[in-house]
């Protein structure tokens, strides 16, 4: 049994003049030591996917349908009560800026003894003495005097380090890290990303990566799901997706990265833009902007079909896909 | 070699933290002191842009390339040090006087969602340009003009009612383009274009940045932290660290061969699909505070092959055999 278990997962914002869905019949398993990416344009769903696993969407967002099952509980139908036994606990989440997931008026010491004290029961000394184990842990200059120090004290790569030290005081099953680099330069983000996977390794604890960059993705994580318009329309192990992507969009995404171009040359270039939650077009989400559409597209979301070992959601992949077996077919 | 479009030379900017006279006196030990203290942005820049190139300056946050690229289009003054344009000074200019090369130079910001007027239409965003530069010009000529780089720029004729905040950043960037190339500048100064936009419109904003460098000859002064951008985009690449050149050279001689221990470990640290497995070059602690500088290479704290006379002795940027020109003392003397 997969240790999370996300099963059709709708999450839906309720505003003036209807619902806006952010996410649509998302599913996807994680099983334990695993890393997952996860990764998509801004507006995609990506973080939403992130924050409804620990059900931190706040009205008016809501789990409109599906389950998340984690070791078989589902996470979506429990109470605040019993949720709270498990966040921070045994799934802890990464943000994106370390600065406003700090408290500023709390040394880093306070902050930590209180997270673990909110879990366990155990002496203010005793969970310090976590604390500073977990401070070395992530290799923090001088982890002794951190503990008495504040946040603004801190450089920006020192403050996310801090903050990976607080998702592993409880020694979790899962780390949901949402964009934990993108705030950072590209040295302290590849110091931060090694260390990130260093600890989850050694841990054995299981990672999920939201990322809008594909070079940490291929770096990082063991398979990947591609999020475009709020549903997932590409999953399968990371390699294989950037080796040989199926679906269009990812075929764009990854074409469009400078580094794939010839220098000096023009870049491939998706055309339009994400729609907005307030339009998706009808039928596949990418269609405006995909150059293989047809009729078909513009009415039914495609339903997934399996290359190799990715899952596609796509009608022109699997149109290939049947070609290819009717001349198998048809030699045989 | 010709002479070239831009030079900037000994370039300096100290931004002053102490504030007045009053700020800085402080009681100490029973005495008065006055303590005055300034952020080190730029230390001593010397850098070239040839005509019809795109000059690219990269590093991390701190290291002063917005500042050089403020420097230049003169939103800010130099505390020491010239900008030539063209072979005439202009860092000294006011008012009438550096009219003609506010026309030719133009900027590009990042967040192309600060930049726009939010209460103008995008007809008076690029309106605006166009008649403060040529206040001749008749209204036909204006709305020609208009068309013209709207055109260029692949927007829509009909935006040209609507305000900026009716559009997504990809489609401001390129208003914000429009705004730039309105009153046919030569050179452009582009401070982080694409940071703030999705890959895929990235790669559209770059490939018409290109389109309009070849159809108008233009000049850019690219300011990135992108690495993987600068090899696609740039002739010549200048690398800052805390507000010096530690290393100038053609694009590709500098991904190629990279000679400055900074350089190496910011390409090894570019996250690539081709990878998979983080394999970068590991720097000691954290880029400096700019406003104690270390002493001697700015770099010497981090860097691997730092000796006494890199702790002592600022290096002067040498030229190599490769062409390639580095400030450091290891490559001077073939330790590296």
């Amino acid at each position: 049994m997969a240790l999370l278990e996300v099963k059709d997962l709708d999450v839906r914002f309720a505003v003036r003049g209807g619902d806006l869905t952010a996410l649509r019949g998302i599913s996807f398993s994680l099983d334990k030591g695993e890393r997952l990416g996860l990764v998509g344009e801004s507006g995609a769903g990506k973080s939403v996917a992130a924050f409804s696993i620990l059900n931190l969407i706040a009205m008016p967002g809501y789990i409109a349908g599906g389950q998340i099952l984690y070791k078989g509980r589902d996470l979506a139908a429990m109470s605040e009560r019993e949720l709270r036994k498990i966040r921070g606990n045994r799934i802890a989440m990464i943000f994106q800026d370390p600065m406003m997931t700090l408290n500023p008026v709390l040394t880093i010491g306070t902050q930590m003894v209180e997270a673990i004290q909110a879990h366990r029961k155990i002496s203010r000394k005793d969970a310090r003495a976590i604390a500073l184990d977990r401070l070395q842990k992530v290799q923090i200059p001088s982890p002794g005097k951190r503990l008495d120090q504040y946040p603004h004290e801190l450089s920006g790569g020192m403050r996310q380090r801090v903050i990976i030290a607080i998702a592993l005081l409880l020694d979790p099953e899962i780390i949901i890290a949402d964009e934990p680099t993108t705030a950072l330069d590209v040295t302290i983000q590849a110091e931060i990303m090694d260390l990130l996977l260093d600890l989850c390794e050694q841990e054995n604890v299981a990672l999920m990566l939201i990322t809008h960059d594909l070079g940490v993705v291929s770096q990082v994580t063991q398979r990947m799901l591609v999020m475009y318009s709020g549903r997932i329309i590409e999953q399968g192990p990371t390699r294989e997706i950037i080796n040989d992507a199926q679906h269009p969009y990812t075929q764009g995404l990854i074409n469009a990265l400078p580094q794939m171009g010839e220098p000096g040359q023009r870049l491939f270039q998706i055309p339009g833009s994400m729609p907005s939650l307030k339009n998706v077009p009808t039928g596949c989400p990418f269609h405006p902007r995909c150059s293989f559409a047809t009729d078909q597209c513009t009415r039914m979301m495609p339903e997934y079909v399996r290359s190799g070992n990715v899952d596609v959601a796509c009608y022109e992949v699997a149109n290939l896909i049947e070609q290819e077996r009717r001349m198998q077919e048809a030699e045989s | 070699m010709t002479s070239p479009l831009v030079s900037i030379r000994g370039l300096e900017k100290r931004f002053d933290l102490s504030g007045n006279l009053l700020e800085q006196i402080t009681f100490k030990g029973g005495r008065l002191r006055r303590k005055q203290e300034a952020v080190h942005a730029i230390n001593g820049v010397d850098l070239e842009v040839q005509k019809g190139e795109a000059l690219c300056v990269v590093g991390e946050s701190g290291c002063g390339k917005s500042t050089v690229a403020r420097t230049v289009m003169g939103l800010l003054s130099p505390s020491a040090g010239e900008i030539h344009y063209g072979g005439q000074r202009i860092d000294n200019l006011e008012g009438k006087a550096s009219l003609p090369y506010r026309r030719k130079m133009q900027m590009i910001f990042q967040n192309p969602y600060a930049s726009l007027n939010p209460r103008m239409t995008i007809q008076q965003t690029l309106e605006e340009p166009i008649r403060f530069h040529h206040p001749d010009w008749s209204t036909p000529q204006v709305r020609d003009k208009i068309h013209e780089v709207m055109h260029s720029v692949g927007i829509d004729l009909d935006w040209g009612s609507r305000f900026g905040h009716e559009f997504s950043g990809g489609q401001r960037q390129r208003i914000a383009i429009a705004r730039a190339l309105a009153v046919d500048p030569e050179f452009i100064v582009a401070d982080e274009p694409i940071s703030a936009l999705d890959v895929s419109i990235q790669a559209q904003v770059l490939n018409l940045l290109m389109d309009a460098q070849e159809s108008r000859g233009l000049t850019y002064l690219f300011i990135t932290h992108d690495l993987a951008v600068v090899e696609h985009f740039g002739t010549r690449v200048a690398v800052m660290y805390l507000g010096r050149v530690c290393e100038l050279a053609d694009t590709k001689t500098l991904f190629a061969t990279p000679r400055h221990p900074y350089t190496q470990a910011l390409l090894s640290a570019i996250p690539k699909l081709e990878d998979d497995r983080p394999n970068h070059i590991r720097l000691n602690g954290e880029v400096p505070t700019p406003v104690n500088l270390p002493s001697g290479c700015v770099f010497h704290g981090r860097c691997p092959y730092a000796n006494e006379r890199c702790r002592r002795e600022v290096p002067a940027l040498i030229t190599t055999d490769g062409g390639t020109q580095v400030a450091c003392h290891a490559v001077e003397e073939g330790r590296l």
